[in-house]
């Protein structure tokens, strides 16, 4: 064989047998990861994890309380963002389409969605826990749907944009005004595709520590009074993790794999959702 | 018949007051929808407005005490209330820095893994496998790292590096010190593992969108895969792989929780990669809620104000660079 082609096929299997090799290094750390997780978690997942509240170091208990504050914390956020999101997304998508006004918007929303989301949090601490002069479980909620927003409006828009322009020449020869025809055939039609950006963005916020701290803060008790500081899962595995203590790390481990294994399921169901759609 | 056509004729005369009024109604409600939704759009601007305003007034007194000392002095003393940003910036970069020079090789060659060599009904799967590394939460890897990584480091590389690089002029001071475990290089480690998954999408989105033609080209002259990838692929979708690093640059330097675990938080400026260290963001997570007196809260959020204005810009740039090669592709 001429040398120059030898070489030449030398240097394709070892750049091919680097990128496998590279496949499964990415893929270890994933295999790793969750093994770790099942493996230090699962030992502490008891009925017990569900039904009592964070206990003082040294004394038995569970994260009832944590994950009743992450549920409220992020299902206020949702109901917050997802509105002011879509409707956002809907006036991209069907008024201003070929505003100058859209692509601004959008650009900025590209950088909302990436901007570090301690910087959220400090934000809502000066424009809510300054004036209202303590942490709540508010606050903690606002934080959480200032980046629901952005997810949102990046899903609807895209969904939107993908609905046939046919369908509303169609409803609005009609008759329909604009406003029915976005909302009675645009939204059905983009439904799978925005129910998916909402479930991403639930997947998103469930796991957020940052933007918690120092807006919801914590609470060692039951709390549903939105207007004090609300514990939340991911604050309390932050802060037993850190502890000495080895009870308070076991539970922090068994939080980490509660609130890992609903974010994937969160995103794989997402997935599935949007599969079907974005092939037909 | 005719009684038919006037009975018709009456019940459109006697509706056509309130059909005027449906109609009004409809408009109304349609340029109420319409207002509304663009009141939401303009929203999202005022939201970042309202990110930086806040930020630059929270901040202020920070600035007006320290002035522009505030980004070359390394000290950051609460018991004296002096307070400098050079330490939390430096590891900011550094550990992003290094994170990139790990995560970029790696995260380009599992897209070409993906796109040219990945049997096609394993595509979706190991796809999404990688993207399911983006999706665990920060503060998971953050426990991952502090209880099972930087252990593991602290036995086997650190100890490995300190004595292959301790006689080694130059080197020996990158990896002087105690292997402690947790440290700069650990946090920058992790960051790789976390920022992968965001080059390998993009990446792969971008190798995805080549015209097979320009492929098939090249293959036709003879050209091996690794050919193809070095001399097609990769010029043709450069501004777009480029753009995908910055996004993913961009999260490594704002990433908080993960790098708070490992870093150790130490407020000094060490030429060791093995020292403990800190970044922005693990400052301001640590310190906040403990911060006592106007001066040392802003100066943390004068610190949240730098890292900002760096992801704006590193982010700005990778959003321009994807949307050109959007256009590009079309």
């Amino acid at each position: 064989m001429n040398p120059l082609y030898a070489a030449r096929r030398r240097r394709n299997k070892i750049a091919m047998g680097l990128s496998f090799a590279a496949t499964a290094f990415g893929l270890g750390w994933l295999v790793l990861i969750l093994g770790v997780l099942i493996y230090e978690g699962f030992s502490g997942l008891t009925l017990q994890v569900f039904t009592e509240m964070t206990p003082p170091p040294g004394s038995n208990g569970g994260l009832l309380n944590a994950i009743v504050g992450s549920l409220i914390m992020t299902t206020l956020a949702i109901l917050i963002g997802t509105p002011i999101g879509i409707m956002a997304g809907t006036y991209m998508a069907e008024y201003g389409r070929h505003d100058r006004l859209t692509s601004v918007v959008r650009f900025i929303n590209d950088i909302l969605l990436s901007a570090p989301s301690i910087v959220i949090g400090l934000f809502i601490y000066e424009v809510m826990v300054v004036p209202m002069g303590h942490f709540s479980g508010l606050a903690g909620s606002v934080a959480l749907a200032v980046i629901v927003i952005p997810v949102v409006v990046r899903t609807t828009e895209d969904m939107l944009l993908l609905v046939p322009n046919s369908l509303r020449e169609a409803a609005s020869s009609l008759g329909m005004p604009r406003a029915y025809v976005i909302r009675r055939v645009c939204y059905r039609a983009a439904q799978a595709g925005m129910v998916t950006g909402v479930l991403l963005a639930f997947a998103r916020i469930s796991g957020e520590t940052a933007p918690l701290l120092f807006t919801a803060l914590n609470n060692q008790f039951w709390s549903a009074n939105l207007n004090a500081p609300m514990p939340s899962l991911p604050v309390v595995i932050f802060q037993f993790a850190l502890s000495p203590y080895k009870d308070w790390q076991a539970l922090a481990w068994t939080g980490a794999l509660i609130i890992t294994f609903t974010v994937l399921a969160l995103s794989i169901i997402a997935r599935v959702l949007s599969a079907p759609s974005k092939q037909s | 018949m005719t009684d038919f056509a006037l009975q018709g004729g009456a019940v459109r005369a006697h509706d056509a007051p309130s059909r005027a009024k449906v109609l009004a109604r409809l408009r109304l409600g349609d340029a109420v929808f319409r207002s509304l939704t663009r009141a939401a759009a303009l929203g999202v601007l005022v939201l970042l407005g309202g990110v930086i305003c806040a930020l630059i007034i929270g901040a202020a007194p920070a600035f007006r005490e320290f002035g522009f000392n505030f980004f070359v002095e390394q000290r950051w003393n609460p018991v004296t209330e002096r307070f400098g940003a050079l330490a939390p910036i430096y590891g900011t970069i550094v550990t992003s820095f290094i994170a990139m020079i790990i995560a970029v090789p790696i995260g380009l060659l599992i897209a070409v893994f993906l796109t040219e060599l990945c049997p096609q009904f394993l595509r979706r799967p190991i796809g999404t496998a990688i993207e399911l590394l983006a999706g665990i939460p920060s503060i998971i890897y953050g426990i991952w790292g502090l209880f099972v990584f930087a252990p593991f480091l602290q036995q086997t590389l650190q100890p490995f590096l300190i004595s292959t690089f301790g006689n080694v002029p130059l080197l020996s001071s990158l990896f002087a010190g105690p292997p402690y475990g947790i440290g700069v290089l650990t946090a920058s480690l992790i960051l790789a593992i976390m920022v992968l998954p965001f080059i390998t999408s993009i990446s792969r989105d971008v190798f995805e969108a080549v015209p097979p033609v320009l492929k098939e080209a090249a293959y036709g002259v003879g050209c091996t895969t690794w050919e193809v990838v070095r001399y097609v692929v990769i010029p043709y979708t450069r501004v777009g792989v480029i753009g995908g690093v910055m996004l993913g640059l961009g999260r490594a330097l704002g990433e908080t929780m993960a790098v708070t675990f490992v870093i150790g938080n130490a407020h000094k400026i060490s030429s060791s990669l093995i020292a403990p260290g800190t970044t922005i963001s693990a400052t301001i997570a640590n310190e906040f809620t403990e911060a006592v007196g106007d001066l040392y809260t802003s100066s943390l959020i004068a610190l949240g104000l730098i890292l900002f204005i760096i992801t704006f810009f590193v982010l700005a740039a990778a959003r321009y660079m994807l949307l050109r090669i959007e256009r590009r592709i079309g």
